[in-house]
Formats: structure tokens, C-alpha cells, sequence
């Protein structure tokens, strides 16, 4: 084995997680789609990484970045779990600036060494290198919003775009924004309550922008709307969308994002309703 | 005291609004000195206000095609003058495709500046556009602190990166620190460091080139991989780049060791020199 072969080979032992990539867009963009509390959680295996944001106890988002999306992925323990500062974080990733020149990628290496180590970056982009050594904090506890499958009610997929105009149009002087979601009329329904009035929109099952629907049970359902705005972010870099409600009438909103590269990524919040819906207004 | 100037060519005219464009960025406000060849952009920032100063320099006859001046006096062939310099970004703006532009020191009931746009029209007739910029003359007894500041022995002399990479670099960083350490050496070398307790971001800028030494230079003598180094104020270094809109011909770095750092830059035939003090 050459000689710097061997040395970045035993470098990489002493770490329990390296990641690179070549373009580290493809990492930060993912990242500020979560980016609406100043930390996050990480947790690696050899699968990629996920990480986790939550407000409220109410709210969750999880970013997966695969370990395919990374040029080189190595997790040495069964898993890796880390908590650290998202904001320092993406200014880091985004230190050679946010618009790059078109034909210019920065490279990222990424190192954790373990608990209580700080996460190193080795970003080079244009034969400049920047190196941050960010500290690390115990790891939090996150919420398991028990969300599983065979309890989902019902579930729709949408095009983004469909969505996109509705969630930035928000009427935020409401507290809460109701969705109803039935396998009759008025089939997808988003309804806010606010100063002006009240607003219902309404997608036809057979919209173009419906790729899937499958409704068993009418359900209605509200989420305090500051918690579901900052999906937004989520919303407007994704492709397609797949909402779906549990029995208990949990939220989950999945984001399918494509990379510079063409890959796919996965974005998804969670939310728990507001409150039940008196009986008179239902 | 008498001026007059004016501009005819398109590619001067732009050249000149470059330049109020990066003083405007630069300094809020600015004193012009006017002298018989040439016009220079002062800002000489107290130390309370963070000491912060700047000489910029253009030949006149590089720019006007027309320039009279006469000064306070025969021996004291100069003017000072204090202006906003937005005031006069903003109304070179208008002097985009301008065919002439006019400066004028006038009295309009208050001391001006006058700029004159003439500008094209679809008809035959032409529009005149003017701006009365509000000035301040400066008396004579101030000039004193108005002069040319003496660039010190620097420790370590380096050719500057791509103005571009760092600014992007040091905007970032802003939303980290509130200070930088500036260091570089006689190998080429340039790092960017802020340290705070949550992160430590260092970026490092390779083979810029020092520019040669001047004889009998104390400096010869010091090894090229030491360091000189300078703790500043990161919004006074990001104000200086964010002025910098066109890459300059040639950008060095002065570091005097933890007491100033001084940038010499070269726009074509435009000099500028900006020095920020070290934080104590």
C-alpha cells in the first residue's frame, strides 16, 4: 500500500465517522430544509445520516442523507450519535458562500472522533482550504412519534408545486390550520381561521397534481400553524410530497428532495394536532 | 476658491462612478481634496469610532477632460471639502449613459457641489439632470489631520486572494465572531481564524506571492514561515471588501504585528489605501 494510502488509512481509524463529498451542497442544501431551531441531533450509521430538529415537543423534522450521496462513508461503532449547533454548522458548510460560481464545488471532509470530540469539516474549494472544528453536545433524547404505517388513515401524494403556493400564502393570523382529508368531497382540504376570515382550499382527487390518494375515513384535523411554517422550507425544495394522518391523528409530511446530482433525499416532519374538534363544528 | 470639472468620455465617466460607488460602500461620509492634478477621497475615523481610515487617489486628467480649480489661496492651492458620499454615488447614477457630466463648487444658499447630467434624448433636444450635493468647506487650520497617512514598515508584505472568495469567506464568519485574526507570513501564506467557544474556523489561503522586499529592509532577516498576526474588528475588514466591487490590478496586505493591518490597492490608475487598527 503506498505510503499516503496507508496514512489516511490510519487516520480514518481513529475516527468513528468520516464522510466526504464533493459537493457540499448536496449535504447543506438538505440541512437548511430542517433549519428552524439552532440545534440539531445527529445520528450516523452505515446507512448515511439523519438528522433530527424539534421544537415544542410537538414537532420533528428528520433529514436522511444516505451514505450513497457521500463519495466515501465510513462509521466505525454501530452507531453515532451526536448533538451540535445547525446554524454554526451551515454557515461552516457554506463558508465559500451560499451562490458558488456556476463550475465551482466545494469538497467537504467530515471527521468525528467521538463523544465529547468536536466534529471537524475540511472544506477546499479553488485550492483553499478551511478548517472548522466545531464543538459537540450530549446527546439529547428525541421524541418517537410512533408513527407506523399500518396505523396511517389516509394518504395522499402531491406534486409540490401544488402545495407550494398554498403553504406560503398562509394566512398566519390563524392559530391553527385544519386539514381534511376524505375519501368523499371535499376529498383534500386546507382551512385557516383568521382576522380576515375563514379560508378553505380544496384539491379534487383528480387533480393533475395528485399522484396518489388513498382515503379510507374522513378525518379533520388542526396543527398550530407556527409549527407546520417552517416545513415551508422543506416544501419548496422538494418535488413531491406525501401527507398522511394516522388513526391518532398525527401528521407526517414527506419531502422527497433531488440533489444537484440527481439523487434522491428524504425530508419528513412530523406533528401532533392541536386539539379535538368540537363536535358542533365537525 | 473656484472648481470646475467636467466628463465627456463614457468609459471615464463609468470608471469615476465605479469609484464613488466603492467610496459611498467605504465611508459614510468623505472629504474631497481638490488640488490642481489631483482628487483625493479622505476618511480619517477617530479612534472612538474605530480609527478606521482611508486615502484614495486619482489623477484628474486621467478622468476630466476639462478641470479648473483655484484654491484658498495661491500658497494653498487646495480644497477641502465634506460631503455625504451617497450624495454623490447617487447622482452619478444617473449620469449612466450620460454624454457630459459637470462638477461645480457653487453657493446656493449653502455651499454645493453641483453635478450636471446632460443626458440623450429620443428628440433632438438634450435633458440636463442636477444634483446640489449640501458640502462642508473645510477651514484651512484642519488639514493638518487631512494629510497623507504614513504607511508603516509592515512585518510581513502579501499579495491578496480573489477579493471575492474572501468576502464570502469573512461574511460568514461574521455570523460566528465578532473578531478575526488576520495572519500571514513571507511564504505566501494568508489565514483567516475566529475563535469562539462553540466552533474554530480557520481558512487558509496558499502561495499568494509576497511582493519583493525593499532594500535594507529589517524583514529580510525573518523566517518566511513565522507568522504576523492582527486581531481586528471583523465588521471594519467586511466593510472594506463589500467595497470592492471589481477586482482590483493589484491588492497587498500590510500586516504590521498587533497593530495594523493596511491594504494598498490598485484599480486601474485609482489608488486605494485603507487601514484598520488592531483591537487593543
Amino acid at each position: 500500500m503506498p505510503l499516503l494510502t496507508q496514512h489516511i488509512q490510519d487516520e480514518n481509524d481513529q475516527y468513528s465517522l468520516v464522510a466526504s463529498l464533493d459537493n457540499v451542497r448536496n449535504l447543506s442544501t438538505i440541512l437548511k430544509a430542517i433549519h428552524f431551531r439552532e440545534h440539531a441531533t445527529c445520528f450516523a450509521t452505515k446507512n448515511g445520516i439523519k438528522v433530527t430538529v424539534e421544537n415544542a415537543k410537538c414537532v420533528q423534522a428528520n433529514a436522511f442523507i444516505q451514505a450513497g450521496i457521500f463519495q466515501e462513508f465510513t462509521v466505525q461503532e454501530e452507531s453515532v450519535t451526536f448533538r451540535i449547533n445547525l446554524t454554526v454548522l451551515l454557515d461552516c458548510l457554506s463558508i465559500f458562500g451560499s451562490n458558488p460560481m456556476p463550475g465551482t464545488l466545494t469538497a467537504l471532509r467530515m471527521c468525528y472522533q467521538g463523544y465529547g470530540y468536536p466534529l471537524m469539516l475540511f472544506l477546499e474549494e479553488g485550492g483553499v482550504v478551511t478548517v472548522c472544528k466545531i464543538n459537540t453536545q450530549e446527546p439529547e433524547e428525541t421524541l418517537d412519534f410512533d408513527f407506523c404505517s399500518t396505523n396511517v388513515i389516509n394518504k395522499i401524494i402531491l406534486q409540490s408545486e401544488g402545495l407550494r403556493e398554498a403553504f406560503s400564502e398562509l394566512d398566519m393570523t390563524s392559530e391553527v390550520l385544519q386539514i381534511t382529508m376524505s375519501p368523499n368531497k371535499p376529498y383534500f382540504r386546507l382551512s385557516t381561521f383568521g382576522n380576515a376570515g375563514s379560508s378553505h382550499l380544496d384539491y379534487p382527487k383528480d387533480s393533475d397534481l395528485m399522484e396518489a390518494f388513498h382515503c379510507n375515513q374522513t378525518q379533520v384535523n388542526r396543527y398550530k400553524i407556527s409549527l407546520l411554517k417552517p416545513s415551508t422550507k422543506a416544501l419548496v425544495l422538494s418535488c413531491k410530497v406525501s401527507i398522511r394522518t394516522d388513526n391518532r391523528g398525527f401528521l407526517s409530511l414527506q419531502y422527497m428532495i433531488r440533489n444537484e446530482d440527481g439523487q434522491i433525499c428524504f425530508v419528513e416532519y412530523y406533528c401532533c394536532p392541536d386539539e379535538e374538534v368540537p363536535e358542533s363544528e365537525s | 476658491m473656484k472648481f470646475r470639472a467636467k466628463i465627456v468620455d463614457a468609459a471615464c465617466l463609468n470608471h469615476f462612478t465605479r469609484v464613488s460607488n466603492m467610496i459611498a460602500k467605504l465611508a459614510k461620509t468623505c472629504t474631497l481634496r481638490i488640488s490642481p492634478d489631483k482628487l483625493n477621497f479622505i476618511l480619517s475615523d477617530k479612534l472612538a469610532n474605530g480609527g478606521v481610515s482611508m486615502w484614495c487617489e486619482l489623477e484628474q486628467e486621467n478622468f476630466f477632460s476639462e478641470f479648473q480649480m483655484e484654491g484658498v489661496s495661491a500658497e494653498n492651492n487646495e480644497i477641502y471639502l465634506e460631503l455625504t458620499s451617497e450624495n454623490l454615488s447617487r447622482a452619478l447614477k444617473t449620469a449612466q449613459n450620460a454624454r457630459a457630466l459637470k462638477i461645480k463648487l457653487t453657493n446656493k444658499h449653502f455651499p454645493c457641489l453641483t453635478v450636471s447630467v446632460e443626458l440623450l434624448s429620443v428628440s433632438s433636444s438634450s435633458r440636463i439632470v442636477t444634483h446640489d450635493i449640501p458640502i462642508k468647506v473645510i477651514p484651512r487650520k484642519l488639514w493638518k489631520d487631512l494629510q497623507e497617512p504614513v504607511v508603516p514598515h509592515p512585518d510581513v508584505s502579501i499579495y491578496l486572494p480573489v477579493l471575492k472568495t474572501m468576502k464570502s469567506v469573512v461574511e460568514k464568519m461574521r455570523n460566528i465572531s465578532n473578531h478575526l485574526v488576520i495572519e500571514a507570513n513571507l511564504n505566501g501564506d494568508l489565514n483567516l481564524k475566529i475563535e469562539t467557544e462553540l466552533v474554530c474556523v480557520t481558512t487558509h489561503f496558499k502561495d499568494l506571492g509576497n511582493p519583493p522586499l525593499a532594500s535594507e529592509n529589517a524583514s529580510q532577516d525573518r523566517n518566511p514561515e513565522q507568522m504576523a498576526e492582527v486581531h481586528l474588528d471583523i465588521r471594519k475588514l467586511l466593510q472594506f471588501l463589500v467595497g470592492q466591487q471589481v477586482n482590483p490590478t493589484k491588492a497587498l496586505c500590510n500586516i504590521v504585528s498587533n497593530k495594523m493591518v493596511h491594504f494598498d490597492l490598485l484599480h486601474e490608475d485609482v489608488s486605494l489605501q485603507y487601514f484598520i487598527p488592531a483591537l487593543s
